[in-house]
């Protein structure tokens, strides 16, 4: 019972990382059909950041800081510098630029610092585990969960008591009248960019603090389980991307820790199995969007 | 205030507008008629700053406003109510209304606002909280230019506000447009039902084919039987 609760434990904790980033390319998807497969690369940068500040020994909250407003900070030229020009381009244009993006970054970070991790030295207390009697859990998913619930709380508050965050859910469904009624394109695309950027900087430092490492490649694996996350839960639907991400956790977690060790290393080709069959049933996915597609 | 000349729009090939040419007068209202495809949605699209024209001009308040984002226009009291409502569906009724008037008020003058808007539509201030999209279609459609009217518009551009709606509800709003008016706000109505159109009309423009058919004052159209004619030839 205790490995059982345990494993929920660590379900929730990695798909709430899922989710955040799920979230993120949901929320520069339902705007702009981008699908951003440069993501993986503003977790990067956030990595690389904080690495940067702590082996220049900056203090560790600061250079959490600093690592999530480098994340918001690079999604947000990310969208000046490449998206900005291919704005309404057909999604196949769109998706070969964010390719292109995520290339180019992942070659500098190899040939300017190391194709090799380098690695993050974290306080020991945040490696620690607290025990709660009949259940021990690491130190580290109470801040995960912790911190993905906080996230949710403040896109919430932004997305329903901001001017521009309820546009950029108006912006979803009919982007043209959100322009007519007088608010700007340009800012609403920038706050969507820059809360994918600091959705994907807090998975960054999250992601980075349980491997302890950073590699120019880090940011890859996890965006592509929150794309299948996003696409399990609805394209460009925001509570389907949460839902999403908890579901793709959920499944990995679980096929790791009670699949027998002979077919083990299909774990994940039965995950996949899973989703696809999860998209056969219910093929808008989850929670499909509700944005009617005008033309 | 409103000055149109020579717009030509052309999408490929195929030519929506060959030159057309009319003026909105201060405190007018003006319904712009002519068959399906004769032009007069992409005028209202042109003039909002949806569409770009290939050539021609669009003047406002004698300044050149052609080319300009539709945000910059709607900044300087030009808004559109576009056809079929467009209302944000998924968005509550007071949501719709609050970025309605976003960009041209402050938080105070926007609830000044959306209390005055919500005792000329009750029915609003009943459905307040309610997602957008379960509002009946005549509801959608006061909801539609109860939005547009957050921004205080000087010039209002309607397109097909009576379209699929109860006759009731036509009176409705065609008698809200005539009160609109009287308030001091212009309007260019595109409209589908010419008799009520004209009869509320001070000028009327008759498009076919992307260019002006006939023009003249409300009551002068609706003497002349050959608009019907122009009308339904498509």
């Amino acid at each position: 019972m205790d490995v059982f609760l345990q494993q929920c434990v660590n379900a929730i904790s990695l798909g709430g990382i899922y989710a955040l980033l799920a979230l993120g390319l949901a929320v520069v998807f339902s705007i702009v059909r981008l699908i951003n497969f440069a993501h993986g690369e503003v977790m990067t940068v956030a990595g690389y950041a904080i690495w940067l500040a702590l082996v220049s020994s900056v203090p560790v909250a600061a250079a959490i800081l600093l690592g999530v407003i480098v994340a918001m900070l690079a999604s947000v030229a990310m969208e000046r510098v490449a998206f900005r020009a291919m704005r309404g381009a057909n999604v196949t244009s769109l998706l070969i630029t964010s390719f292109a993006v995520s290339e180019i970054i992942k070659v500098l970070f190899q040939n300017g610092i190391s194709a090799r991790p380098v690695p993050i030295v974290l306080p020991p207390w945040m490696s620690g585990s607290i025990n709660f009697g009949f259940l021990t859990i690491s130190v580290m998913s109470v801040i995960s969960i912790t911190v993905v619930i906080l996230a949710l709380i403040v896109l919430t508050f932004i997305l329903t008591r901001t001017t521009l965050g309820v546009a950029m859910r108006a912006a979803a469904e009919d982007f043209p009248v959100v322009r007519l009624v007088g608010i700007k394109a340009n800012h609403v695309v920038a706050l969507a960019f820059a809360i994918s950027g600091v959705l994907a900087g807090v998975s960054a430092v999250l992601w980075v603090a349980q491997r302890g490492s950073v590699d120019p490649l880090m940011g890859a694996a996890p965006v592509l389980k929150a794309f299948i996350a996003t696409v399990l839960g609805g394209l460009g639907s925001l509570s389907g991307a949460v839902l999403g991400g908890f579901a793709v956790g959920i499944v990995e977690v679980f096929l790791q820790g009670y699949l027998p060790d002979s077919v083990a290393p299909y774990r994940e080709a039965i995950s996949l199995s899973i989703i696809i069959a999860i998209l056969v049933l219910r093929p808008d996915g989850l929670l499909p969007a509700q944005n009617v597609n005008r033309s | 205030m409103l000055a149109v000349e020579n717009l030509v729009m052309r999408y490929g090939p195929v030519e929506a507008l060959r030159g057309i040419s009319f003026n909105v007068r201060q405190g007018e209202i003006v319904a712009l008629l002519g068959a399906n495809g004769a032009g007069k949605s992409t005028t209202l699209a042109a003039i909002a700053g949806l569409l770009k024209p290939t050539s021609g001009t669009v003047t406002y308040h004698g300044r050149p406003v052609s080319g300009l984002p539709p945000e910059t226009l709607s900044r300087q009291g030009i808004s559109l109510v576009p056809e079929g409502r467009r209302i944000f569906a998924s968005l509550s009724v007071a949501e719709n209304l609050w970025l309605g008037g976003a960009s041209h008020a402050t938080a105070e003058e926007r609830r000044i606002r959306q209390n005055q808007l919500e005792e000329r539509f009750p029915i609003l201030r009943e459905r307040t909280r309610q997602k957008a999209g379960l509002l009946s279609g005549g509801e959608q459609q006061m909801l539609a230019i109860a939005r547009a009217l957050m921004s205080k518009p000087k010039l209002l551009l309607l397109d097909e506000p009576s379209l699929g709606l109860a006759p009731q509800m036509v009176e409705r709003v065609f008698d809200l447009i005539t009160t609109l008016r009287d308030e001091g706000i212009t309007i260019l109505l595109v409209e589908q039902n010419v008799p009520m159109s004209l009869a509320i009309a001070d000028h009327g423009v008759v498009l076919a084919n992307g260019r002006v058919a006939m023009a003249g004052t409300g009551v002068e159209l609706a003497r002349n039987s050959k608009i019907t004619e122009t009308y339904l030839a498509a």
